[in-house]
């Protein structure tokens, strides 16, 4: 009895993930391989060809996710790394109000937040209709219904999700280790650049996970702030679903952009160094 | 002109602002400590033993004062140009490197050559026994193998002096012990002058040369260790090194009559406090004879511990002094709970305070 203890105090989650992750995943599996239409039902014929139609069909989309979903997770590194740093190692006491601040825009929903986000970008809009007023931007001038304000919209939004695990990596980091390699003769930059940046990689990949899947498989800043023209797989599994009623291409979208993640994680955990993303899973 | 101190602090304060207040940490330290000496720095806890270190390190700046390195004026100079290193009291070693890496650090800064590098670090690995070891990672090390990389990291660079910080604390008593006398070996090998932080009187006392006591942000005493537990300075360092018996009273043509016998005191007068080491202590059943001081007592306590045995006599008016007797003449001395005894002990280990 003693033995199996440890086994049935883990059985709720396993039933949680069994129920919410696994069941659902098969569900999802095999109605991506049926074929029929909403009207007539779908049947079981275990036909490929939902995938290969979804690649062929929207492989653009499915590019241009990835770039996007990369682009702004590069973005976020660059804004959100120094912000951490800071807060971890220069911040003293005020750290704790960072934080809340840092934390501050969940409290308003995330469509509202992008909606903001386009009154901000429009093209005669508080920022660039004052600053065209003045004569500092052409007329023409124009971000939204931009890729750009996509990866912009996308950064925006997913921003925290970086700060916060770099930053508690960051923090983790001993004083007196960095404090060792001041005293082995590192300079500032050196001592960053040997002993704080590895001690945070596993904060950045984390940082990275957490955001690079979410921001590739959005909807939502592309519907708000793309336009018509930039469309991302979000847009159109979204789509898909819940006006064409197509659900095993749907469904087979969905499983090829997870695929696609995955992949993508997993090539970058290599180039990471496994060891890394170990030692931040043992710490 | 004397050589050149290796270290030099002169008149040197630390003081910290806490909640709007100016705190002293170090309220005006000098000292000189020599080439190849091993120094200690010795004190309890908050006594400013560890910012004092740090101010040599170069990770504080002090308020006041200046700070030498071989003559040099380096109170300003950042640590990673100042030519010492310190043992971190919890090693500080870098846990994404393997012990190489860690050891070969601070010579890579340098932009030492490879072929030198790969040499040095070999025969510093040698020297603390941990050749073979080389691609392990600290956390992968036990505490007294991490003490040993700690201490190849810091000495591989052969700097002018070396910082330890309570270097053995995290280890137990007997690893700790050995590793005394490890260090000891290492620095006669190496030659190099260490600074050694601590709080444990008896670590301070088995490997120093010379040791500062530290009490609030002052040097209390400074000298050998013989001369430390000798001739305290002060009631603090009676008390904080080793078991010491203050007796207190007045005296009068170098006698001091204390609770039915006699103190002597050679050519002191007045008011005076003097200290008695446990071990100095003579305790017989008889009133002894000769030029010596005598005092009676009970015995209030008998603790056998092997080698000698540790009394607590009352002297009467509160007063109760520690004596131990070596085991080895107990015959004489077979006092037990609850005796009248006399206590005697020669006129020089009577010890009078300075305050």
């Amino acid at each position: 009895m003693k033995r199996l203890t440890p086994y049935l105090l883990a059985l709720p989650s396993w039933m949680w993930l069994a129920i919410f992750l696994v069941v659902p995943m098969a569900a999802m599996a095999s109605v991506s391989l049926q074929t029929g239409n909403a009207i007539d039902g779908f049947a079981m014929t275990f036909s490929v060809s939902n995938y290969t139609d979804a690649l062929s069909r929207y492989s653009t989309q499915l590019v241009r996710s990835l770039i996007y979903g990369g682009a702004a997770t590069l973005a976020m590194l660059a804004i959100g790394y120094p912000v951490a740093y800071f807060i971890a190692f220069k911040a003293g006491s005020r750290k704790s109000m960072y934080l809340f601040l840092l934390l501050l825009p969940f409290f308003v929903s995330f469509v509202l937040r992008t909606i903001s986000w386009g009154f901000l970008l429009a093209d005669d809009g508080i920022l660039f209709g004052t600053l065209k007023g003045w004569g500092l931007l052409p007329a023409g001038f124009h971000v939204l219904a931009t890729g750009f304000a996509v990866i912009a919209g996308l950064t925006y939004n997913w921003l925290p999700f970086m700060i916060l695990p770099i930053y508690v990596a960051l923090e983790r980091v001993d004083p007196r280790v960095v404090e060792a390699a001041q005293d082995l003769y590192a300079s500032r930059i050196a001592t960053f650049r040997r002993v704080v940046l590895p001690l945070s990689l596993p904060g950045v990949f984390a940082g990275v996970l957490m955001t690079f899947v979410p921001a590739t498989a959005d909807p939502v800043n592309a519907q708000v702030l793309g336009g018509t023209s930039n469309t991302m797989i979000g847009n159109i599994i979204q789509t898909t679903y819940l006006t064409n009623l197509q659900y095993p291409t749907a469904s087979a979208l969905s499983f090829t952009l997870m695929a696609v993640l995955l992949v993508g994680i997993f090539i970058y955990a290599r180039a990471l160094g496994t060891e890394n993303v170990l030692e931040a899973a043992a710490r | 002109m004397a050589e050149l101190n290796a270290i030099e602090l002169e008149g040197v304060v630390k003081e910290y602002l806490s909640h709007g207040e100016v705190v002293q940490a170090v309220k005006g330290v000098t000292l000189g400590i020599a080439e190849g000496e091993f120094f200690s720095l010795l004190g309890p806890s908050g006594c400013g033993k560890t910012t004092t270190m740090r101010m040599i390190a170069g990770f504080e700046e002090p308020s006041r004062g200046m700070v030498k390195l071989h003559g040099q004026d380096v109170t300003n100079v950042p640590p990673n140009k100042r030519d010492v290193n310190m043992v971190f009291q919890s090693y500080a070693l870098f846990p994404h490197m393997s012990v190489w890496d860690n050891v070969a650090f601070g010579l890579k800064q340098r932009k030492t050559p490879q072929e030198e590098i790969r040499r040095r670090v070999g025969e510093m690995l040698e020297i603390v026994d941990l050749t073979g070891r080389e691609k392990r990672r600290p956390r992968e090390m036990s505490g007294g193998q991490q003490q040993r990389v700690a201490l190849a990291r810091a000495l591989v660079n052969r700097p002018r002096a070396l910082l330890l910080d309570e270097p053995l604390g995290a280890l137990d008593l007997k690893l700790r012990q050995a590793m005394q006398i490890e260090l000891k070996r290492i620095q006669r090998e190496v030659g190099i002058t260490f600074v050694y932080v601590t709080h444990d009187q008896g670590e301070a006392l088995t490997m120093s040369d010379r040791i500062a006591v530290m009490n609030d942000g002052l040097v209390e005493q400074l000298g050998g260790p013989r001369e430390i537990y000798e001739r305290p300075a002060s009631a603090f360092v009676a008390g904080f090194i080793g078991t010491s018996n203050l007796l207190s009273g007045a005296a009068s043509g170098g006698v001091m009559e204390f609770g039915g016998g006699r103190i002597l005191v050679p050519e002191l007068d007045g008011a005076v406090t003097v200290t008695v080491r446990p071990e100095k202590i003579t305790i017989c059943t008889d009133k002894p004879d000769g030029e010596v001081s005598v005092v009676p007592g009970t015995v209030s306590e008998v603790v056998y511990l092997g080698t000698y045995t540790s009394y607590a006599v009352n002297l009467g008016g509160g007063t109760e002094v520690t004596v131990f007797q070596q085991n080895a003449h107990d015959a004489m001395n077979t006092a037990e709970r609850g005796d009248a005894v006399w206590l005697s002990w020669l006129p020089q280990h009577s010890y009078a305070l300075g305050s």
